[in-house]
């Protein structure tokens, strides 16, 4: 007997109980389109995710002050020193992997003109703040070039600040205040939106010696270092760990790529799809104890026509191939219908919600293929397994 | 053809062994043509089925055509039963959601004879048993003596040498009872191996020789022709 005509037999077998047939292939199609849908929802989140961080900039170190570590003994270690901006100039005079050094200060503040007042982030930086989180201006410049200790009272403000500060009016070369200082507006950030929770539209940026004397804090809040590649990572990482240990007289720094944090957050998104996917899979189980079901009522109803089958010669094995092959033919539709349905899911999903660019990852269409042939074949088994074992004589003996 | 010596068939009913066949010694020669008779549960459909190799025997000896085949193992009796054995049923057995063709053609699906061959083969069978018109109907739509034909042409589709038919006309009128009669004598005519069980004397007189079944053990061997002979052990029993 071959494939197409064991194909051939099993699907009259099949259209001759079509509803039974037809309800348990959705049980599969709904299985298999949870898992489509839910893997596809863990695989947007993942890449929104990291979406958020690459355009915050790529081939990122962080500099923080203090040591994310617990002290061994109290009063050694202690406090950390400040990391300064002295510190920022080490790192770009003698950490050659370092593309561009980014010393940022941050606070808040109330910035005022006119009457009108709102209390956003300020953030200290330099000129290469700009390229390094990857921002664009929408009018006027972004901080004067020149070195980092020289504190100019000019100032750029976010989108939304400026919107809601000059309702209108051109806010370049007009001076706010800023806590008790006064800044000349030299320019307006193009909208960005919020990354990463942080709302670069709700923001002023200051020269960072600026931002350091007007909160008045010794030390920075940071300093990120861009590389000229992805590969210097490590070694500039080490380089700047080492340098500041040095400066410092003890590691009181911690050093973090971006890709780290990325990393960090794939692997917990990671995780979270696979957990979705099991949810999924229990599903797909259901689905699968249903067409045992239906195959059993199948083998008990047509206990007569296995008899005469053994009586005409059809030897064993034929008769489970056979059965078998009907579990397989449903749970392989449903697969397929499933298929369709997931994607349809997805694709309404993606025009509900476009930022979510969420689709079903190619291994999950694999494994929901070959998991719902799968299902139909193990749980085919047991009813297949049975119709073999009727005894001929009283299966044609039954009416 | 047939050798049967010292044959048993014991089921175990609850705690009661019950003893379906006792001793059976029998010669069934080859083209001969038998019939079995008795009163219900004497054993004559057990005696069938194990002739057909449907079943096996407890104990006893059973050769078919010079094979011993009650010892073999699963796969063999099908192949037995594939090739060497066909069955005509009291009620038919065709499968519902086949055409009359695609009933006739099922035992060379399940051989693996080519498709073309097949058809050919159905095709043929179907228009012998007089139904070539109705090759296409379902069951359902076809009466009890035409299902009974397509039945026969099943039985008779894998060139068997022994047809075994149990009750074939029971739920036949006498009309399309005799058509099928008819057609069982000219397959026997052929030298076709022909074992018939029924409880109707009319169907058994055709037979050369009746075998008459009591609890088990055949308790009489008469010719054909003297049927009625059997007649009065028949109904004096019930």
């Amino acid at each position: 007997m071959t494939l197409p005509e064991l194909l051939r037999f099993a699907l009259r077998g099949l259209t001759g109980h079509g509803l039974r047939t037809a309800l348990s292939l959705l049980g599969v199609s709904i299985g298999i389109a949870s898992v489509l849908v839910l893997t596809a929802l863990g695989d947007g989140a993942k890449r929104y995710v990291v979406g958020q961080f690459q355009s915050l900039g790529t081939n990122l170190l962080i500099v923080l002050p203090g040591k994310t570590e617990t002290s061994g003994s109290f009063g050694i270690g202690g406090v950390p020193n400040d990391l300064t901006l002295d510190d920022a100039e080490a790192i770009e005079r003698f950490v050659p992997q370092a593309r561009r050094v980014v010393p940022v200060s941050m606070g808040t503040e109330e910035v005022a003109y006119a009457g009108l007042s709102r209390q956003i982030a300020i953030v200290g930086t330099s000129p290469d703040y700009l390229k390094a989180r990857q921002l664009r201006m929408a009018s006027g410049e972004f901080l004067p070039a020149d070195e980092f200790s020289r504190g100019a009272a000019v100032t750029v403000l976010g989108h939304k600040t400026a919107r809601e500060l000059f309702r209108g009016e051109d806010p370049v070369g007009k001076v706010v205040r800023i806590g008790g200082w006064r800044m000349r507006v030299i320019g307006v950030l193009a909208r960005q939106g919020v990354k990463l929770m942080m709302d670069f539209d709700d923001v002023a940026v200051l020269p960072v010696a600026t931002g350091m004397r007007m909160f008045n804090r010794p030390s920075l809040f940071r300093i990120l270092v861009q590389v000229h590649a992805h590969t210097d990572l490590d070694l500039a990482k080490q380089r700047i760990l080492d340098l500041l240990i040095e400066r410092h007289d003890e590691e009181d720094v911690t050093v973090i790529t971006q890709d780290a944090v990325v990393d960090t957050f794939s692997a917990i998104l990671g995780t979270l799809t696979l957990f979705v996917t099991g949810i999924a899979a229990i599903s797909l189980s259901v689905a699968g104890f249903g067409i045992m079901n239906v195959m059993l009522v199948s083998v008990s109803e047509r206990t007569r026509e296995i008899g005469l089958l053994k009586a005409v010669g059809v030897a064993r094995r034929q008769i489970l191939a056979a059965f078998v092959t009907e579990a397989a033919i449903i749970s392989g539709f449903g697969g397929l219908l499933g298929l369709a349905l997931g994607f349809a899911l997805v694709h309404l999903g993606v025009r509900l919600y476009p930022v979510f660019e969420a689709s079903p990852p190619v291994w999950a269409i694999a494994a929901a293929m070959a998991v719902s042939l799968g299902v139909g074949v193990v749980f085919g088994m047991l009813p297949a397994w049975r119709a073999t074992k009727l005894d001929p004589v009283l299966a044609l003996g039954r009416r | 053809m047939i050798h049967l010596a010292g044959i048993c068939r014991t089921y175990q009913v609850g705690d009661q062994p019950v003893r379906a066949l006792v001793d059976v010694d029998e010669e069934i020669r080859e083209g001969e043509h038998v019939a079995i008779m008795g009163p219900s549960g004497s054993g004559k459909s057990t005696l069938l089925n194990v002739i057909g190799c449907l079943d096996r025997p407890t104990a006893g000896s059973y050769t078919l055509g010079g094979r011993e085949v009650g010892g073999l193992d699963d796969s063999a009796l099908t192949q037995v039963r594939r090739h060497e054995i066909g069955f005509v049923f009291q009620f038919f057995h065709l499968i519902p959601r086949l055409s009359a063709a695609e009933n006739v053609e099922l035992p060379m699906v399940f051989a693996g004879v080519p498709r073309r061959e097949r058809r050919q083969r159905a095709a043929a069978a179907i228009a012998a048993v007089g139904l070539e018109e109705r090759a296409a109907h379902l069951p359902e739509q076809l009466s009890g003596g035409e299902r009974q034909r397509v039945a026969m042409a099943r039985a008779t589709i894998m060139r068997p040498a022994l047809l075994l038919a149990d009750e074939p006309t029971g739920n036949l009128d006498s009309k399309s009872g005799n058509a099928v009669l008819e057609m069982l004598d000219e397959l026997s005519d052929n030298g076709l191996t022909l074992l018939v069980v029924t409880h109707n004397p009319k169907v058994a007189q055709r037979a050369d020789r009746i075998l008459f079944l009591v609890d088990g053990r055949i308790a009489k061997r008469v010719a054909g022709d003297q049927v009625g002979e059997l007649v009065a052990l028949l109904t004096e029993d019930d």
